[in-house]
């Protein structure tokens, strides 16, 4: 089995596996049923652990590993941020949610809410809080984006640079280290947040990058849809330009991109900030394939009428391959294509509500 | 000796100690159980060692509301429930 062939759905009510069956996809296994799954970690390879992030509604956010692909799983130390100080400004020490799971040469990187970022060198059996990023005083400036507090959704990781990691923040721009996560330099020159007051709607620190991804063949190369729109940079985030070409809608939460096409990206906008819902309730994919000077707007397969879905910023993913796209929606649609986007099939209509879906 | 007894709920995630206990305040016992089972503090308690927002404590009958201390005192009979609070739909 090729990793273009299984691959994983997080939602409101448990983990679901799919596997490849010719053309489409089918649900191969539930682990978790009736639990929230906030984020997981894939399998890098057939045999290595996997990890889920479990956000139980009473007891807290809790992580679970597998070392057989999700058939039985153990609880694993949870992120845990260290003893708050008296009168420490800012949100409080206490872990909200896991949004991000990234693995990097055997280390794990996990974004979280209230915005700290935490590092395990042993795939879960501790976890260390990234004290050069939460010390910083710019953490300060953060805000919630969706959530009352600000958190870390996006890690991105350089193909190349074991030591180059990008995170994308909600609401806090995106943030590079080169060190391996010793220092961070502030990432989001370029970026511009029209809701907000005149005098700080250009301030890196505090725009709403609502995802951001990274190409893996050109790594300089990184697609963000923001709150206010689409963002992209070549140069490895040193600066960000605008793209204003989309069709449709500018807004929404979800950005994929090629692996091997820089210039090639999808997006799944909704009508707009204040209304969450298709345009004109039909469900469409935005697709560039020469790095935003275009766009094609794709419908084939999606639902066109009364289909109120929601695409969120984990609900889109694009395979090795270039070519497999999953998408599912916060009202528990699914639907997978095998020609980049250009047909869709619907793999379920009725999940619960999704918030990830990863290859792998 | 005090005794703590923790909802069956909690059951599905992790072992749930029935300890009987001379601890003096409410954070002693909950200590007690935390000592059978390391796993079930953070269950219980938050980073910062807190009563979760949404579980709650009963004891002897009385809801406790002081949920950063937890000094609440003990007696030798009290009976000590840890219960989630009822929320959602």
């Amino acid at each position: 089995m090729s990793s273009n062939d299984r691959a994983w759905v997080a939602t409101k009510k448990g983990l679901f596996e799919l596997r490849r069956r010719g053309p489409g996809w089918a649900i191969e296994h539930v682990s978790f049923l009736g639990e929230p799954v906030s984020m997981f970690l894939p399998p890098a390879t057939a045999s290595s652990r996997m990890l889920a992030s479990l956000t139980t509604g009473h007891y807290g956010t809790k992580l679970h590993a597998s070392d057989d692909a999700g058939r039985s799983w153990t609880e694993v130390a949870t992120p845990t941020y260290p003893p708050q100080p008296e009168g420490a400004e800012g949100p409080e020490w206490k872990l909200v949610l896991i949004w991000a799971l990234e693995q990097v040469e055997g280390r794990i990187w996990a974004g979280t809410l209230p915005g700290g970022l935490f590092l395990s060198d042993d795939f879960g059996g501790s976890w260390q809080l990234v004290e050069s990023l939460w010390n910083r005083r710019e953490r300060l400036g953060w805000f919630g984006g969706g959530y009352p507090v600000p958190g870390i959704h996006s890690i991105c990781p350089h193909p190349k640079h074991a030591a180059e990691l990008l995170l994308g923040i909600s609401c806090g721009g995106a943030w590079t280290t080169r060190d391996g996560g010793a220092n961070w330099e502030l990432t989001a020159k370029g970026m511009r947040a029209n809701f907000m007051p005149p005098e700080l709607a250009d301030d890196p620190n505090i725009q709403d990058a609502h995802r951001i991804v990274r190409c893996a063949a050109a790594p300089d190369v990184l697609w963000c849809q923001h709150h206010g729109g689409i963002w992209r940079s070549t140069d490895a985030a040193a600066s960000w330009h605008e793209i204003t070409t989309a069709p449709v809608s500018n807004f929404g939460f979800a950005v994929a991109v090629h692996p091997g096409d820089p210039d090639t990206a999808w997006f799944v906008p909704a009508q707009a900030d204040q209304c969450r819902v298709p345009v004109r309730a039909a469900m469409i994919v935005n697709r560039t394939r020469d790095g935003g000077r275009s766009f094609e707007t794709l419908r084939a397969g999606l639902p066109q009428e009364h289909a109120y879905h929601l695409v969120y910023r984990h609900g889109l993913a694009v395979a090795y391959d270039g070519e497999h796209l999953l998408m599912a929606s916060t009202t528990g649609g699914l639907w997978s294509s095998a020609d980049g986007g250009n047909s869709w099939r619907t793999v379920s209509p009725s999940l619960p509500p999704a918030v990830a879906v990863r290859f792998g | 000796m005090a005794r703590v007894f923790f909802t069956p709920q909690l059951q599905r995630f992790t072992a749930t100690p029935e300890v009987e206990t001379g601890a003096p305040t409410l954070r002693g016992a909950l200590e007690a159980a935390f000592a059978v089972n390391p796993r079930l503090r953070g269950y219980v308690l938050d980073d910062q060692g807190h009563l979760r927002a949404n579980v709650v404590v009963f004891i002897d009958g009385r809801r406790c509301s002081e949920r950063v201390a937890l000094a609440d005192p003990l007696t030798a009979h009290s009976r000590i429930h840890v219960l989630q609070a009822l929320s959602g739909g």
